[in-house]
């Protein structure tokens, strides 16, 4: 087994997350490096995610490392019926690190316990996607120039969203104030609530989005899925009442961001792209920087 | 009296008392007694004052580690337990509810890797604001314990 393996934002402490940021700095600054020449790191995608796949792979080929692997589980051996421990052992015999990506959660915990190369969680089912939450910090850090004290409005599905909850834990070494706005039907759960108060952190609720972020520092936009909803009239009445449009950012903060972890579905009107406020293109552009200070960090590569 | 009874009548061993008639079974099942060799008596719905109908395991020369009374302590709190040795009750086995339990329940997520590989489940145990609640050390969802299948 790999200590050395990344499979929830919470196996960081804080100075283990700052670490990171800064290395992604450096990366961003020189992101073409030979540190990984001669080393194989395998990406297996045991679901489709292009968008995370291309983002990984192009962060181990700018290092000069080598890339193995599978983009859908019908192309793996798990579909012959083979166990998640044979794949994992059978593909370390190859690689240096595996980055993997599974539909079902606690995949990635249980393959770091029985890998003896280190493991990278790309995502697994709805439970962690640490690599997407370590973006999400640099890119609050990079526009805001701190993680301290700021206020974060997290906007959406707040129920079913990994994203947010990860950040909730990932922020909790920063002193935030968050403010939830989430439909009934798409609130908050309490446990994450009861880990707020557990840290003394500051939060609170609305339903409504428009007028109730203008103290905000960063707006933390999530999709808004259909197949979440029981009553698809409620669905349609809240799809129109979180959509983010241009005229909402009127009285917004100077410093002010929007982020969202992408794809979009209708959450962010296109007339907010062309807004100096709007992030979410960077915001995918700077996972590529944190993606090659995480594969240096668990290969122990200095960087 | 009757109590005094049933554990003088064992001479060496352990005794499971004051179960709640409902869990008796479970109680069976997480010592997994059903596969045990050794000599032992199950009875259920005896009159209790304190819980109204109560359970109450023997088992003939085996003295329970503490981890097997610590998962007794998760389905049934306030059982009794008590170590016999030659007809005297040589030991009350407090009952503490373990940091982490191993092997004896199911995740109650279907979407869980444990749920669809042979994986060893395992379980934090939370105990916060009043209540208790089980964390599946691999999905990282958090439940109460009504919610995880016994094995
Ligand atoms: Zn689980």
């Amino acid at each position: 087994m790999s200590k050395n393996s990344l499979v929830s934002i919470s196996d960081y402490s804080k100075e283990e997350i700052l670490a990171i940021l800064d290395s992604a700095t450096g990366f961003e600054a020189n992101p073409n490096r030979k540190t990984l020449d001669g080393k194989v790191v395998a990406t297996l995608f045991f679901e489709p995610s292009t968008r995370t796949r291309l983002s990984f792979e192009t962060a181990v080929i700018r290092l000069g490392g080598s890339i193995i692997g599978f983009s859908d589980a019908a192309t793996s051996s798990s579909s012959k019926g083979e166990t998640l421990n044979d794949t994992i052992h059978m593909v370390s015999c190859y690689a240096d690190v595996i980055v993997m990506r599974h539909p079902l959660e606690g995949a990635a915990r249980y393959a770091a316990e029985v890998s003896p190369v280190p493991i990278v969680n790309a995502g697994d089912g709805a439970n962690q996607h640490p690599s997407q939450t370590l973006l999400d910090l640099y890119s609050i850090k990079k526009t805001q120039g701190t993680l301290e004290n700021l206020n974060i409005c997290l906007v959406g599905d707040l129920k079913y969203g990994r994203t947010v909850h990860s950040l909730i834990m990932a922020m909790s070494h920063f002193n935030p104030t968050f403010k939830f706005i989430a439909p009934e039907e798409l609130k908050m759960p309490e446990e994450y609530k009861i880990f707020c108060r557990k840290h003394g952190i500051k939060y609170s609720e609305a339903t409504e989005l428009n007028n109730n972020f203008n103290d905000a520092d960063i707006l933390y936009m999530t999709r808004v899925q259909r197949e979440r909803f029981q009553d698809l009239m409620e669905y349609e009445r809240v799809k129109n009442v979180y959509t983010l449009k241009n005229k909402m950012l009127i009285n917004s903060k100077l410093n002010l961001k929007i982020l969202h972890p992408l794809p979009r579905v209708n959450e962010i009107d296109p007339d907010v792209d062309s807004n100096e406020k709007a992030y979410y293109f960077q915001q995918a552009q700077n996972g590529l920087y944190v993606r090659q200070a995480i594969i240096s960090k668990v290969m122990g590569i200095k960087s | 009296m009757e109590k005094k009874l049933k554990v003088a009548a064992l001479r060496n061993g352990t005794v499971i008392d004051h179960i709640p008639s409902d869990k008796l079974f479970k109680v069976v099942s997480i010592l997994h007694l059903e596969t045990s060799k050794n000599q032992i008596t199950l009875a259920n719905n005896l009159d209790s004052a304190k819980i109204g109908s109560k359970g109450l395991v023997k088992i003939s020369d085996r003295a329970l580690e503490e981890d097997e009374t610590n998962k007794i302590a998760l389905i049934a709190p306030n059982a009794k337990i008590n170590i016999i040795r030659e007809y005297e009750v040589v030991e009350k086995r407090p009952l503490v509810l373990p940091d982490e339990i191993r092997e004896i329940a199911h995740c109650g997520n279907p979407n869980c890797i444990t749920n669809h590989q042979p994986v060893t489940t395992r379980f934090f145990v939370i105990k916060e604001e009043g209540s208790m609640r089980l964390k599946c050390k691999y999905c990282e969802r958090e439940m109460k314990f009504e919610e995880v299948k016994l094995k």
